[in-house]
């Protein structure tokens, strides 16, 4: 049905494909003609034979399910950079030019959907695009010249690596970060698949190592230059959950999202719809996210029940943990790699746990670092590995029992 | 004991011989290729190291450190110009003994550590953790937890690693970084996980 509909499309594609096979003009680009042909067809050379399992949820059709997923809360996340700003603005005297943006009518007016959305796209699409075209080009490049295909493991890595950017970071960041993520954390490893963490984080980690004044702090995370605005969760450091309520941020703010923070990770329920689509495909395990929900619940109870007279971070209820910083975004979309995470069901019930455990621990006990999810995922994806040979192991003895009985 | 539980988890975690102070290199990058082994060497470090430091320490206590003679009637005597001489020996007799022990008790341990016991003996990993218990100034006690807990650190380390090794076994690495070269990444990778810690005051 489809090859008639698109027939245009198809005949095109058939006349250049001589050009990309062996011996062909373009001989060194068929992962790039690969990587578009595949994108509207399914290839010619299947799998045949009983034994397998064919299934039209290919790794290329679930990287783009989950980076359709991302997209509420990448677009709430564009909302609320022009929220945030422009609440800041009309509590200042910058008026900040909006360029051309100003001749259509785009203003600073904090309660029109329009501006605040005009403003924030003009913030973020520009990093989006030089994350998207910088990782991609090192992308292609691998594909080229080791030939192996273009995956669309990217697509996911160059979004997820955005969104955990704050608004005001400098574009040659941007892709620095994602170099290094896509080359060290993945290329260098054969490509997607092959990787042991996950390269989106891998980049993360290292600009906020590398140049952690332009990542964390109190005026990174309004566009607006020059506006000081710390975020909830270190609002809630200095002085637990009743400087954020002094701030005038509810508990239900920071669910919604319309609060300072990276651009994808401020709206929780944004994160959520996305999340419920990954888990209802299947994509998203949710034994790791359940198992990373019950390490923070069970870590934040912990700390609440030992208590502090000096750190308000032991008394932050789990709720408060569970809608603050990245932590949704990173249990629904950081956690559920199925690359860099673990593969055994058992396994991930602990990666899971792990990870929760972690994040809250450097919440809470790492006076150096405001947000841990980041650093909780990267330390769990070093023992993924361990954990599923422990669980196969495991496994095997009890079998080897059962025999012997 | 809470003293003594932080020292811990400091040994562990927040100081790991391997990924935050890259001690002991040269076997955790040659011994992580299997899981079996590499648990049996850090085994072996773990109690190579919970013996040599605490002994390093009486030593440093009662014998080389100034006024450590003065049960000899000796008080004005400092030896400790001879600390790394007399460390590495009591490291070397150690692990000797160790090494005896092992073939007479526990062969297949001994089998699977091959060369890699005596090689011990030259871990810097272990040298390091008697020298920053000198430098640290440990009483005894403290001297038997950090050896453990130093050892036990590293231990970890070396055991994710080869996890993480045996599942690159699937990978594809560039010709040129095969081998030690994407080991010496991954190491490097792996510490910028540990970084996770760094920064935490106990």
């Amino acid at each position: 049905m489809m090859q008639q509909k698109f027939s245009f499309l198809r005949r095109s594609l058939d006349k250049i494909a001589p050009a990309f096979h062996k011996g062909g003009k373009w001989e060194k680009y068929y992962p790039l003609y690969e990587a578009v042909d595949t994108i509207f067809y399914s290839p010619d050379s299947v799998t045949v034979g009983a034994s397998h399992v064919r299934d039209s949820l290919d790794l290329k059709r679930i990287m783009i399910t989950v980076w359709l997923c991302t997209f509420p809360a990448m677009f709430f996340g564009m909302w609320n950079i022009g929220f945030q700003a422009n609440q800041a603005i009309l509590h200042s005297a910058l008026t900040p030019d909006l360029g051309w943006l100003s001749f259509l009518g785009i203003g600073h007016d904090m309660h029109s959907f329009v501006d605040n959305f005009c403003y924030g796209a003009m913030t973020f699409i520009p990093i989006y695009c030089v994350v998207f075209i910088v990782g991609g080009a090192w992308e292609v490049l691998f594909s080229v010249i080791r030939r192996h295909e273009i995956n669309e493991g990217f697509f996911v890595t160059s979004v997820l690596f955005a969104l955990t950017l704050p608004p005001t970071i400098p574009l040659w960041q941007a892709a620095l970060g994602i170099s290094f993520g896509v080359v060290i954390g993945k290329e260098v490893f054969g490509g997607t698949g092959k990787n042991f963490l996950n390269p989106a984080l891998v980049g993360r980690a290292f600009l906020y190592f590398a140049y952690p004044a332009y990542l964390s702090g109190e005026t990174v995370f309004n566009a607006v230059e020059g506006v000081s605005s710390a975020t909830a969760l270190s609002l809630a450091q200095d002085g637990g959950v009743s400087e954020i309520l002094g701030h005038n941020i509810q508990w239900l703010d920071a669910f919604l999202g319309t609060i300072q923070g990276s651009v994808g990770e401020t709206s929780t329920v944004a994160i959520l719809i996305g999340g419920l689509i990954l888990v209802g495909m299947g994509i998203a395990s949710w034994r790791i996210i359940v198992g990373t929900f019950l390490g923070m619940l069970i870590t934040s109870l912990l700390f609440n029940w030992i208590g502090s007279d000096t750190n308000p971070m032991f008394a932050l209820p789990w709720y408060w943990h569970f809608v603050l910083g990245g932590f949704a975004f990173g249990l629904i979309f950081m956690t559920t790699d199925p690359v860099s995470s673990a593969m055994t069901h058992t396994g991930r019930w602990f990666f899971g746990l792990l990870i929760g455990f972690m994040t809250v621990l450097i919440r809470v006990i790492n006076p150096a670092y405001p947000e841990g999810i980041m650093l909780a995922i990267l330390f769990a994806n070093i023992f993924a590995p361990s954990i599923d040979y422990l669980v196969m192991r495991a496994n095997i003895k009890r079998r080897e029992a059962r025999q012997n009985v | 004991m809470e003293h003594y539980l932080s020292l811990l988890l400091k040994a562990i975690f927040i100081e790991n011989m391997a990924l935050s102070f890259f001690l002991g290199m040269c076997t955790f990058l040659a011994v992580s290729k299997k899981m079996e082994t590499a648990v049996g060497l850090g085994i072996a470090v773990v109690v190579v190291q919970a013996i040599t430091i605490p002994v390093n320490n009486l030593v440093f206590q009662y014998l080389l450190k100034l006024g450590a003679l003065s049960w000899l009637g000796l008080p004005e005597i400092d030896l400790s110009f001879l600390g790394f001489i007399t460390y590495i020996g009591v490291i070397a007799a150690i692990v000797q003994i160790l090494e005896f022990f092992l073939d007479k008790y526990i062969p297949a341990l001994y089998n699977a550590l091959g060369i890699y016991l005596p090689l011990i003996t030259v871990n810097c990993a272990i040298l390091g953790g008697t020298l920053f218990m000198v430098e640290r100034e440990y009483t005894f006690n403290e001297s038997l937890v950090y050896g453990f807990g130093s050892g036990f650190g590293w231990t970890l380390a070396i055991i994710s690693l080869a996890g993480i090794r045996e599942k690159l076994k699937y990978s594809d690495v560039p010709n040129g970084l095969q081998g030690l070269g994407i080991t010496f990444i991954t190491a490097g990778l792996m510490a910028l996980g540990f970084m996770s810690f760094s920064g935490i005051q106990l």
